[in-house]
């Protein structure tokens, strides 16, 4: 009875209406809200560009975009997928559900909250301005040196690599605002009696992001203004002439670059195992050993991160070492790994899309782990590096690991946000053609990987023309079938059956303790965790 | 008693706001110290390399010749790479592509440069040496690379490099490459 009352009170919540709620909201769910629908659109965007790469790539020889535009895709792809697709989808659940798993009524600092939102848009348009730019005559286009802005390249590139590097300078802000926050509120904002080791997994995860981002973002931001005034301003950072190293940037990019894979992954791990308790209706095997896991990988990961360039000289001491250290993380993975698996063991198992795609991103992302592992060997990286076997694996852990875990914490939360249940059908349909067509669009890439092919260029030898075309043809099955994924999500939000407070069987936490979907303001009198 | 209540209220509000504000400020204070490392890097970087060899960067300064005995018991190969970088018009080469020698034995290698543009240009080789843990062993004893070399429209010039290989060189090192990238001088000026 008192649930009803104070879902029929929330009615009358007041906030602006219209575009004014959006742009002046400081609540957590409304944000949250804005940071999905934000991730959701640059998806398609990020998506788009590397159908583009990927119909280039149908065929061997030249067809559709001249070289320098396909690098321009390729580039602008990460930056976007990384920035301002995954990250903002973890943030997005950060702030709908953080607030509602440790019982607090909000973000701690919520005027932040709204900012460090409303930076991101800006910093998108910055990435993809130049394309237009370009269209009019001005400048030859976006950045052009891949995600990674390597030096000499990003140094001599056009105004696109200006655009990129202010880009991510806002991108930056903006999630180191967003992991202050996320920190604060974690450790001020709790609810009586729930202690640190009694926080739910995905609050974990976050709260090792958080403190990644905050120490390594100001890293990427340092690196990316050296290129800037390297470009104009007379300095020398990266300039072998002016007494600079090129390689010197690599050092700094990947000091960030490597625990930013950690940062992207680490809130997946947190709600994975809820996902998997939930549908295994136990509770969770080893939560301690999973909350250690993170913390160890949390600290190997700002240690290890010249396993990205391997080839571009060091002495063999220092190899040996990033080798070793690089493939020391896979122990505590491997003790997550066992934990999931342990968690569904003998488990009432059912299988709703939630589950499915929890069950499938184990499977992928250990794949991604263990070719991790290949590439981890120096010996073996000498053939490997910037070849398509990289490709395929990193797809394995950003895409199967990042976006498809992502992609099961939507269809689980999905009816706590929105009220109403998806259609479970569709969802279906959805796991499958994704998880088929991921496997057949990245596959081939390991085996031409292995035979040699080498990443980020236009054209191929003949002998590579036969998995490429594979590869096309399920990259485009692959994008097609995340328009069900919308659909879905969009009739969702409309309407459909009823979902109860609890919406799935084995739930387990404060957030199914409230209404769905739960009223505007919640917890504002906060619960006692016993 | 509403009114206390109220009042008791408000001061835990002040409470949690001061207790964010503290962790929010010191939270700040990692940010700041994170973004100081990374501009603290540079120089970390320059002194690893110098004492490891990591980016191959050899002294670019006149090593004293020392009255090094020669090794005749070792032979090392020298290889010669170059490379010239956008914006220098010149085409630049050595004369003989590789050197066989004793370690301690003085030896001298020309490299030629010619500048293809109608104009005068200024330009700055760079040096580097693979496997970078043997970059300290290679002494130069006279190089075009210590100062920039100023070619006139058409010039053709021959720089000598005079070097040896230090005795010390670790003992698995048979094969060493000396790649020179000759710049655009950033100053411009011919010294």
């Amino acid at each position: 009875m008192s649930t009803t009352t104070v879902a029929h009170h929330d009615e009358h919540a007041e906030h602006p209406t219209g575009i004014m709620r959006w742009l002046t909201t400081t609540n957590h769910k409304d944000i949250g809200t804005m940071y999905l629908t934000f991730s959701l659109i640059m998806f398609f965007v990020g998506g788009a560009m590397i159908l583009g790469i990927r119909a280039e790539l149908f065929q061997p020889g030249l067809q559709l975009i001249n070289p320098e535009f396909f690098n321009q895709l390729i580039g602008v792809h990460a930056l976007i997928m990384i920035f301002a697709a995954l990250m903002p989808a973890a943030t997005g659940f950060a702030n709908w559900m953080i607030p509602l798993q440790i019982g607090a009524p909000d973000m701690a600092l919520p005027r932040l909250n709204n900012w460090g939102f409303w930076l991101l848009p800006p910093s998108a348009i910055l990435l993809t301005l130049p394309f237009t730019l370009a269209m009019f005559g001005i400048g030859d286009g976006a950045l052009a040196t891949g995600w990674t802005f390597y030096p000499p390249l990003s140094v001599q590139g056009g105004i696109g690599v200006d655009f990129a590097i202010f880009a991510v300078h806002l991108l930056g802000v903006s999630s180191v605002l967003g992991s202050i926050n996320i920190i604060v509120t974690l450790f001020n904002m709790r609810a009586p009696g729930m202690t640190l080791m009694k926080m739910p997994l995905f609050a974990w995860g976050w709260l090792i992001t958080a403190f990644l981002l905050v120490a390594t973002i100001p890293v990427l931001a340092g690196a990316v203004t050296m290129l800037l005034t390297d470009r104009h301003f007379g300095t020398h950072f990266f300039d072998a002439a002016g007494g600079g190293d090129p390689v010197m940037f690599q050092h700094l990019f990947w000091f960030f670059g490597h625990p930013e894979v950690y940062i992207l992954l680490l809130p997946v791990w947190g709600f994975i195992p809820q996902i998997l308790e939930t549908f295994s209706r136990k509770p969770m095997y080893g939560y301690k050993a999973q909350v250690y896991s993170f913390w160890a990988i949390g600290g190997l990961s700002v240690v290890v991160w010249a396993h990205h360039f391997f080839t571009s000289g060091m002495p063999v001491p220092a190899l040996l070492y990033f080798m070793y250290s690089t493939m020391a993380i896979s122990l505590p993975l491997a003790v997550m790994f066992f934990c999931w698996i342990k968690t569904m063991w003998k488990g009432s198992m059912s299988f709703e899309t939630p589950m499915l795609f929890t069950v499938g991103w184990i499977i992928l992302f250990g794949i991604g782990g263990l070719t991790g592992l290949v590439l981890a060997d120096v010996a073996a990286d000498a053939q490997y590096h910037n070849s398509y076997f990289v490709v395929a694996h990193f797809h394995y852990t950003l895409f199967a690991g990042g976006i498809m875990g992502i992609m099961a914490g939507v269809y689980f939360w999905l009816p706590k946000m929105t009220g109403h249940m998806y259609n479970e059908k569709l969802g279906k349909v959805h796991f499958w053609l994704t998880a088929i067509s991921f496997n057949l669009t990245f596959i081939p890439q390991f085996f031409l990987g292995l035979a040699g092919m080498p990443r980020r260029i236009p054209d191929y030898a003949l002998q590579f023309a036969e998995f490429n075309m594979i590869s096309s043809i399920a990259a485009f099955v692959l994008g097609f079938s995340q328009l069900l994924f919308v659909y879905n999500i969009v009739t969702c939000i409309k309407g459909g059956k009823k979902a109860t407070d609890q919406v799935w069987e084995g739930a387990q936490g404060l957030e199914w303790t409230l209404p769905s979907p739960p009223p505007y303001h919640s917890f504002t009198e906060q619960p006692t965790v016993k | 008693m509403a009114k206390l209540e109220k009042s008791e209220q408000l001061s835990q509000k002040q409470q949690l706001d001061l207790k964010n504000k503290i962790l929010v400020r010191k939270l700040l204070w990692l940010l700041l110290g994170s973004l100081l490392f990374a501009f603290a890097l540079v120089p970390i970087y320059d002194v690893l390399c110098e004492m490891t060899g990591l980016n191959g960067k050899t002294n670019n300064t006149a090593a004293v010749l020392t009255k090094a005995k020669v090794d005749e018991t070792r032979w090392v190969t020298v290889q010669f790479t170059t490379n010239v970088m956008p914006g220098l018009g010149w085409n630049f080469y050595p004369k003989q592509s590789s050197i066989k020698m004793h370690p301690g034995q003085i030896e001298t290698v020309i490299f030629i440069a010619k500048n293809t543009t109608n104009q005068v240009v200024v330009g700055r080789a760079i040096p580097s040496i693979t496997p970078g843990i043997a970059a300290a062993n290679l002494k130069k004893i006279e190089c075009f690379c210590f100062i920039n070399q100023a070619l006139k429209p058409g010039e053709e010039k021959e720089m000598p490099l005079r070097f040896f290989v230090s005795p010390e060189l670790p003992k698995d090192v048979s094969d060493m490459t000396l790649s020179y990238a000759f710049f655009p001088s950033v100053d411009g000026v011919k010294e």
